[in-house]
């Protein structure tokens, strides 16, 4: 298996250089390239999470931005109630705001997964075309909702005055806050290559190769898929609420479907179903944005080329460049 | 006066619909007839109600600025289906969707270079300027109700192109079989980039009748791109004659919800929520209705070669 050792080579190396450029900045006094570098690991968490759908599960949705700023929310209101010592409900029992990163990442990740069971339970009865179709349309239900929703800013967004703490680290500092961040991307991506490996992953990908076969050993592909749908939406939703702290800011622009567009290029640019396509790619596209904004207000134009000439002649991304084809497919 | 209010918001949300009419039907046939999911649609959309704004503001006539706007979505399409389109047609739809969506970014960047981020306004022609009354006394903008008769004569027209011409022939069989009338000798590359051009005539018509409603403006295709996804997920995706009935069924659930949701939850509620929360819900109906299409008939309410 030489390819397999190529890229999980690739892997370490790849890891390795996303650790050591922001520590690289960081004491070449660049606190902006650490936080380029932060933005880089919460958007490749997004697409770490959509990836577990559409890459594993060849399930192509279209509305992920939705659970990107679900989490977002979730930490933003909760915040918010925080800051302003308002409880966020007092009946039948008091729930009062927080700024314990630890409490708030779990309420982003219960919320996007209860999002992404709806939503999931209702697109997988359709397949293909429809499919995208639909988890885009609901993506742009709950975006609307949150425009035309005053309680909490609507257009305008909710602002987090101060970043949210994590025992134990000084989220105020970049570095530290992007060590967080991007501890939590290594142990999500672990999760998801012990995941691939585990009965489950085989069962999904089962599903996505062949959904007949699965079906006739007495699994159901549609509860596999909506389980993998609710792990993806869960581990955007994560993404939302890291990438809220970093803003200190949320809006409903963090559930535009240009997001979801973004975070499906993500995964072409670096490669379908690799298990570090996602971090390649959102490395790739914020450093072309960071070039390229630079020089041209414009620069959409030129990614807009880029994306169509990477669909149309680099099938594979760049992990399928370097480390030659999946082995199986 | 409640009566001929909400007879007013019946004919908005019949103009909504026609709308998403116009912008449906190209996406259905391209999807039918291709296999296709085209997001650059919205796009084409854009490209209508700019060449029309541009060219009506340089001529002077509002007649030749929408004759423009559709020659040049029309010429627009052909020249992306020959470009890029085509090589997509054998790809998966994650291959589709990527593809388009970075026509979409192209499309939306160079409008800004050619045009600037500064909205153009577009004024309708003048003798559909001012309201008409309508049969008990309400006044109606005339070029309103215009859209409307314009949207429903187009759809007309499309069912008998379809129906009753040769062209609509080989449509009707390209979505049947294509491997089949391409073994018969039709020019299915040729018939491909005539669909697309006519998809995309009927996007850049309706992006320049709307022109002279709203303003011009960049991304001006996309909220329409996204109901008229939803149009064809109700109606089915295919089939013109579901995306007619889903189209109005939109426009006119979207357009009453936002009228009287507002109104009704004012009975159960203080005014100032009530507004709130009515907009809140109401913005979300459309969709809440295609879930509600989706759970009893998951292939919309006309499903094509059933």
């Amino acid at each position: 298996m030489p390819e397999f050792v190529t890229e999980h080579r690739l892997n370490i190396l790849l890891a390795l250089i996303l650790l050591g450029g922001p520590l690289v900045a960081h004491y070449a006094d660049e606190p902006f390239l650490v936080t380029l570098a932060t933005r880089a690991t919460i958007l490749a968490l997004a697409g770490v999470g959509l990836n577990i759908a559409l890459g594993l599960g060849g399930l192509v949705s279209f509305g992920h931005a939705a659970f990107f700023g679900l989490g977002g929310y979730a930490v933003g209101i909760l915040a918010s109630h925080h800051q302003n010592y308002e409880p966020l409900m007092t009946s039948p029992f008091v729930i009062n705001g927080t700024n314990q990163m630890l409490v708030l990442w779990l309420v982003a990740i219960i919320v996007s997964g209860l999002a992404a069971l709806v939503i999931g339970a209702l697109s997988l009865r359709t397949s293909g075309v429809y499919f995208i179709m639909i988890t885009l349309a609901f993506a742009q239900m709950i975006y609307y909702f949150a425009i035309s929703w005053p309680a909490y800013g609507g257009e305008d967004g909710l602002s987090i005055y101060v970043r949210n703490a994590f025992p134990g680290v000084n989220t105020l500092r970049p570095l530290d806050f992007f060590l967080l961040c991007y501890a939590v991307l290594i142990v999500v991506l672990i999760a998801q290559w012990k995941m691939t490996g585990a009965r489950f992953g085989i069962a999904l990908q089962a599903v996505r190769q062949n959904e007949g076969r699965v079906a006739a050993l007495g699994l159901s592909p549609y509860k596999i898929r909506l389980a993998a749908f609710v792990i993806s939406g869960m581990v955007t939703g994560l993404a939302g609420a890291l990438y809220a702290d970093l803003n200190r800011f949320v809006s409903p622009s963090m559930m535009s479907w240009h997001l979801s567009g973004e975070i499906m290029v993500f995964i072409i640019l670096g490669g379908v179903a690799r298990l570090f396509g996602p971090v390649v790619g959102a490395c790739l596209f914020v450093l072309f944005e960071h070039a390229f904004g630079s020089v041209t207000e414009h620069w959409q134009f030129f990614l807009g080329a880029a994306l169509l000439a990477v669909v149309l002649f680099a099938r594979g991304g760049f992990i399928g460049l370097v480390a030659g084809r999946v082995r199986h497919d | 006066m409640t009566v001929a209010l909400f007879l007013e918001q019946i004919l908005n949300g019949l103009q909504l619909g026609v709308m998403l009419f116009l912008m449906a039907a190209g996406l259905t046939l391209i999807f039918g007839v291709m296999g296709l999911i085209n997001l650059a649609h919205g796009s084409l959309f854009m490209v209508g109600g700019f060449v029309c704004a541009a060219v009506a503001a340089w001529t002077g006539s509002f007649w030749i600025g929408l004759a423009a706007s559709l020659a040049a979505a029309a010429a627009l399409g052909a020249l992306v289906e020959i470009t890029v389109i085509r090589r997509l047609y054998d790809r998966d739809h994650l291959d589709q969707v990527l593809a388009t969506f970075a026509l979409v970014l192209m499309f939306s960047e160079g409008t800004r270079f050619v045009f600037g981020s500064f909205p153009l306004y577009l004024d309708p022609p003048a003798f559909l300027s001012g309201p008409v009354t309508l049969p008990g006394g309400l006044p109606y903008p005339a070029y309103r109700l215009a859209i409307i008769i314009a949207g429903l004569a187009v759809a007309a027209g499309l069912g008998l192109l379809i129906s009753r011409t040769r062209l609509g022939m080989q449509i009707r069989a390209g979505e049947a079989d294509r491997e089949m009338i391409a073994a018969l000798g039709v020019d299915i590359r040729f018939l491909y980039t005539v669909v697309f051009a006519l998809g995309a005539a009927l996007a850049g018509f309706a992006g320049a009748l709307i022109g002279a409603i709203q303003s011009v403006q960049i991304g001006m295709g996309e909220p329409v791109l996204i109901l008229a996804f939803v149009v064809i997920v109700i109606g089915g995706i295919g089939s013109i004659r579901g995306a007619l009935v889903a189209a109005l069924i939109v426009g006119l659930v979207d357009t009453l919800g936002r009228f009287l949701l507002p109104t009704l939850l004012a009975g159960v509620m203080e005014a100032s929520a009530a507004r709130g929360v009515g907009s809140a819900i109401a913005s979300m109906l459309i969709y809440l209705l295609m879930a509600v299409v989706l759970v009893f008939k998951p292939k919309g309410l006309f499903p094509a070669n059933a």
